[in-house]
């Protein structure tokens, strides 16, 4: 793809890194810890223990700290897509667009005012109303969660659309084809699964905090009772939906399999690769570590003898798995984009038999259309490593997860919380890694399925605006430095606050 | 119910929606006019603090209205969103850029240890109400004088070089500042939304000296609202208008095309003048007899007012986003919409807006029930 300006969609692209996983450090927190307020705003209603009350104002501040910079860094993202993604947002709009304003009209009406309530309806409002509305804004975080994931969902198994020749670009057939896609549904319960985590390891790393200073002993004890159960259900459910959402990647986007695995040649029986290091070989002898036996071909087909394609059989294709070879595809990608053209040029001279010739010849290879604007059959493969190693060291977090959880259950139920040093220490640290975790999680799926904005059919290099290289650096830098700030700022708020403690819950600075 | 519509019906529903919901956003701005009323109706903190809480608990409600405008725009006329975001890269920009700075200056302002200080804040605050204000007015007011673009979604084949979406100016949107109609227009959108912030405090807060102020401030905003709203509707109503031949879809210049429309639509008519009338009765209101009546009455008007006018942008074979580098690049509500079967399954979802409307203004209610005053606030444990 040599004749795009590849720095102007490298900028682009990095723009929109930076703004997601800044905005990503702060929604898995959101959406997890809107829960645990509920939860305790709804036991303080039930025993109107003045204790329960303490606590649920002090989760509460520390969620209004968290959800502000939450807004802040999310507004972004939704223009983004018409200012730096301008070809796409035309190409795919017709989709795409549906669920960002159902997003509005449902979810985010619903936090935004529910979240006005529960801050300002302390004795204004009815206790009931209140109690409900903790409720209302977790169930509206969640909801915005599910319409954004499907949205993101259908950019990595685009289905329930068609393309229209004649408005150039693809257009909604079935909205619950797109809604309730398996790719969809995984990638949402995951999702939100894991941000529970990242809530309930910040509920577990503030409170073991304060029992290593010998603070607030009770309200800790409580508070990580809470976290720890909602947690271990949250760890377990998300292996759950990670063994899911990888089976679903194996089917949809084969190519990112195999870069999470590192997978070269593809084979029957594939081992998974599970513990090691990777070099730069273009084969299996890439990796060195522990392999556990058939176990790819299990988790990705849940058949052992399945034929797990490598990147090597998806780039030069394996006529015995009847994988075409890249070039192939970028060929018929071409006859495709041309068809198109040719299509549009018959119908303007009204030569109707022309016409449905190229229709015809352009939908017999509109799956490999995307390909049409690769030069090379490398530019089909996404960054190895870093797939790989975001994917393992997700995983690897993800199990630690729920034995820590486990743990801290076991202690909490027979009241040993405060002896192990080692435990509160690994719990104060445990809410970083959930943020890495979740990121990398990120990485995985949005690095994993490059050089793809919608899977084999629009390339990230034929999406952007067009744009000065320069005007999106200026913007990226801006970006850069606005969020940092921001980002300190909320991060010495949080920590003072927490300093404070709940016993100062009720006083305001 | 929706189905059965015929797709202009439709791409005429979702330009009213998307008209409805830009008229709510700007009426919502007040929060906006408010941010930049501190300094001036505040003599000391504890006033500062009342004013800022007061529009404080309803500033998400403006964000979030300009969040689901955005996502509302992006269903119904995606090729709005590519061309105008992507093109006018810089004024969106600097309207984001507002908006973020924003968001966290509330609930950061008064806490401990908040790294930049309050001043800080609350001058960012500031700079997105002026900001934000005047160019989100810059930016409608192109939907009558146009921007320098070209479209051609047929680009897409051309493999070297697949631009659907050209923006022919270097300032990137800029330049549209420099347009004495929509700078009227920016500057009229600054002005009402100060004045809809004071009829707003003179009915939530329950200070004297302040509502002293702000009615006396008001008198003053007022007419350079005014003036710069009559300005506005007389340089759009006597200028050539982007018309589109409904049979050929070409577009061509028609001298008096928003006078004309104004009198084709006789509704739009009579909407509009509904609407100055009702801005014009709540600023009396809260002007002259200090009523908390005045904001419900100027709010009323101020969504009319901007409905009226978007429907003055896009309706009657208009184009609502007119190119004056190519006539033939410019939108209309139907090269730019989405398909028929998306605008039908969005109208499906739009059914649930009177729904929202209802929540919002029952715990609006709820919150409102008492004026707020300086001891309210100081006990206030989640204030900002």
């Amino acid at each position: 793809m040599d004749h795009f300006d590849i720095s102007l969609v490298d900028w682009s692209r990095a723009q929109f890194a930076l703004t997601a996983m800044y905005h990503w450090i702060f929604v898995p927190l959101t959406l997890g810890l809107s829960f645990i307020v509920a939860f305790m705003h709804t036991i303080y209603y039930r025993t109107r223990d003045e204790k329960w009350k303490k606590m649920t104002k002090f989760w509460m501040k520390l969620f209004g700290i968290n959800f502000a910079i939450g807004v802040a860094t999310g507004i972004i993202l939704e223009f983004e897509f018409g200012t730096n993604w301008s070809n796409y947002s035309w190409f795919v709009g017709d989709i795409f667009g549906a669920p960002l304003a159902i997003e509005g009209i449902l979810a985010f009406f619903l936090e935004s005012t529910f979240i006005a309530v529960m801050f300002f309806g302390w004795d204004r409002v009815s206790e009931k109303f209140h109690m409900v509305s903790s409720w209302l804004v977790a169930f509206g975080s969640n909801l915005s969660a599910l319409w954004i994931l499907i949205a993101n969902a259908w950019m990595q198994n685009p289905v329930g659309m068609k393309f229209n020749p004649d408005t150039v670009r693809n257009e909604m057939v079935d909205f619950f084809e797109i809604a309730l896609s398996p790719t969809a549904v995984f990638k949402f319960l995951h999702t939100v699964s894991q941000a529970y985590i990242v809530g309930a390891l910040f509920v577990v790393a503030v409170s073991a905090w304060y029992i290593l200073k010998n603070r607030h002993l009770l309200f800790a004890k409580k508070s990580i009772l809470i976290a720890s159960v909602f947690g271990l259900l949250a760890s377990l459910f998300v292996a759950f939906t990670g063994d899911s959402s990888a089976y679903d990647v194996a089917q949809t986007q084969p190519m990112k399999l195999a870069a999470m695995e590192g997978l070269y040649d593809g084979e029957e029986k594939a081992d998974l690769n599970a513990l090691g290091f990777l070099n730069n070989e273009k084969n299996n002898s890439n990796f060195k570590g522990v392999r556990l036996p058939g176990l790819l071909s299990v988790l990705a087909f849940k058949d052992v003898n399945a034929f797990v394609p490598g990147i090597n059989d998806l780039v030069n294709g394996n006529a015995e798995q009847g994988i075409l070879p890249a070039e192939t595809r970028m060929k018929k990608g071409k006859i495709s984009i041309q068809a198109l053209a040719d299509y549009k040029k018959a119908k303007n001279e009204g030569n109707e038999e022309m016409t449905s010739l190229k229709l015809k010849e352009f939908e017999e290879n509109y799956s490999h259309f995307g390909y049409g604007y690769f030069e090379n059959k490398e530019d089909i493969v996404p960054n190895v490593h870093l797939t790989f190693y975001s994917f393992h060291i997700m995983v690897g977090l993800g199990l630690f997860f729920i034995l820590l959880f486990a743990w801290l259950l076991y202690a909490s139920l027979k009241d040993k919380i405060g002896k192990s040093k080692l435990l509160l220490r690994i719990s104060v640290w445990s809410f970083l890694f959930g943020l890495i975790a979740s990121e990398l999680g990120w990485v995985v799926a949005e690095v994993g399925r490059q050089p793809w904005t919608i899977q084999n059919i629009l390339p990230v290099g034929v999406s952007t605006s067009h744009l000065s290289v320069g005007s999106v650096q200026t913007t990226f830098f801006i970006f850069l430095a606005l969020f940092t700030i921001l980002l300190i700022a909320e991060v010495k708020i949080l920590i003072t606050q927490i300093k404070k403690g709940p016993e100062e819950g009720g006083s305001h600075v | 119910m929706f189905s059965n519509l015929s797709y202009p019906v439709l791409q005429a529903y979702w330009w009213i929606i998307v008209s409805l919901l830009a008229a709510l956003l700007i009426f919502l701005m007040f929060v906006q006019g408010g941010q930049t009323l501190i300094r001036q109706l505040a003599k000391n903190d504890k006033e500062r603090s009342l004013l800022i809480n007061s529009i404080g608990r309803k500033w998400d409600l403006t964000f979030t209205t300009l969040v689901t405008f955005g996502g509302a725009f992006f269903a119904s006329f995606p090729l709005f969103y590519s061309t105008s975001f992507g093109g006018a890269y810089w004024v969106w920009m600097l309207i984001l850029f507002s908006f973020i700075i924003q968001a966290v200056s509330y609930e950061y302002r008064t806490k401990a240890n908040n790294f930049l200080g309050r001043k800080t804040y609350d001058t960012f605050l500031f700079i997105n109400g002026l900001l934000s204000t005047i160019l989100i007015g810059v930016a409608v007011g192109t939907f009558f004088t146009g921007s320098e673009f070209s479209v051609d979604k047929m680009n897409i084949t051309n493999v070297s070089d697949p631009v659907i979406s050209r923006w022919e100016t270097a300032t990137h949107g800029l330049e549209a500042a420099f347009n004495i109609t929509n700078l009227s227009l920016g500057l009229a959108v600054f002005f009402l939304a100060r004045v809809l912030a004071m009829l707003y405090f003179i009915n939530n807060i329950d200070h004297s000296e302040i509502i002293q102020r702000a009615a006396k401030t008001v008198k003053i905003c007022s007419a350079a609202f005014l003036g710069f709203f009559l300005l506005f509707i007389d340089l759009i109503l006597t200028r050539e208008g982007f018309a589109v031949d409904p049979d050929t879809k070409v577009v061509f210049l028609e001298k008096f095309k928003y006078l004309h429309n104004l009198l084709e639509m006789p509704l739009v008519l009579i909407l509009l003048l509904a609407g100055v009338v009702g801005v014009l009765s709540g600023i009396f209101l809260g002007a002259f007899k200090i009523s908390s009546k005045g904001i419900w009455f100027a709010g009323a008007g101020t969504v009319l007012t901007v409905f009226s006018i978007l429907m003055l942008a896009g309706l009657n074979n208009t184009a609502f986003y007119p190119s004056t580098f190519d006539l033939q690049s410019s939108l209309t509500i139907h090269n730019a919409s989405s398909s028929k079967y998306t605008l039908t399954t969005m109208s499906y979802v739009s059914l649930l807006v009177p729904f929202v409307v209802a929540y919002i203004w029952y715990s609006w209610k709820s919150l409102n029930k008492q004026k707020v005053n300086e001891a309210d606030i100081e006990n206030d444990t989640m204030k900002y």
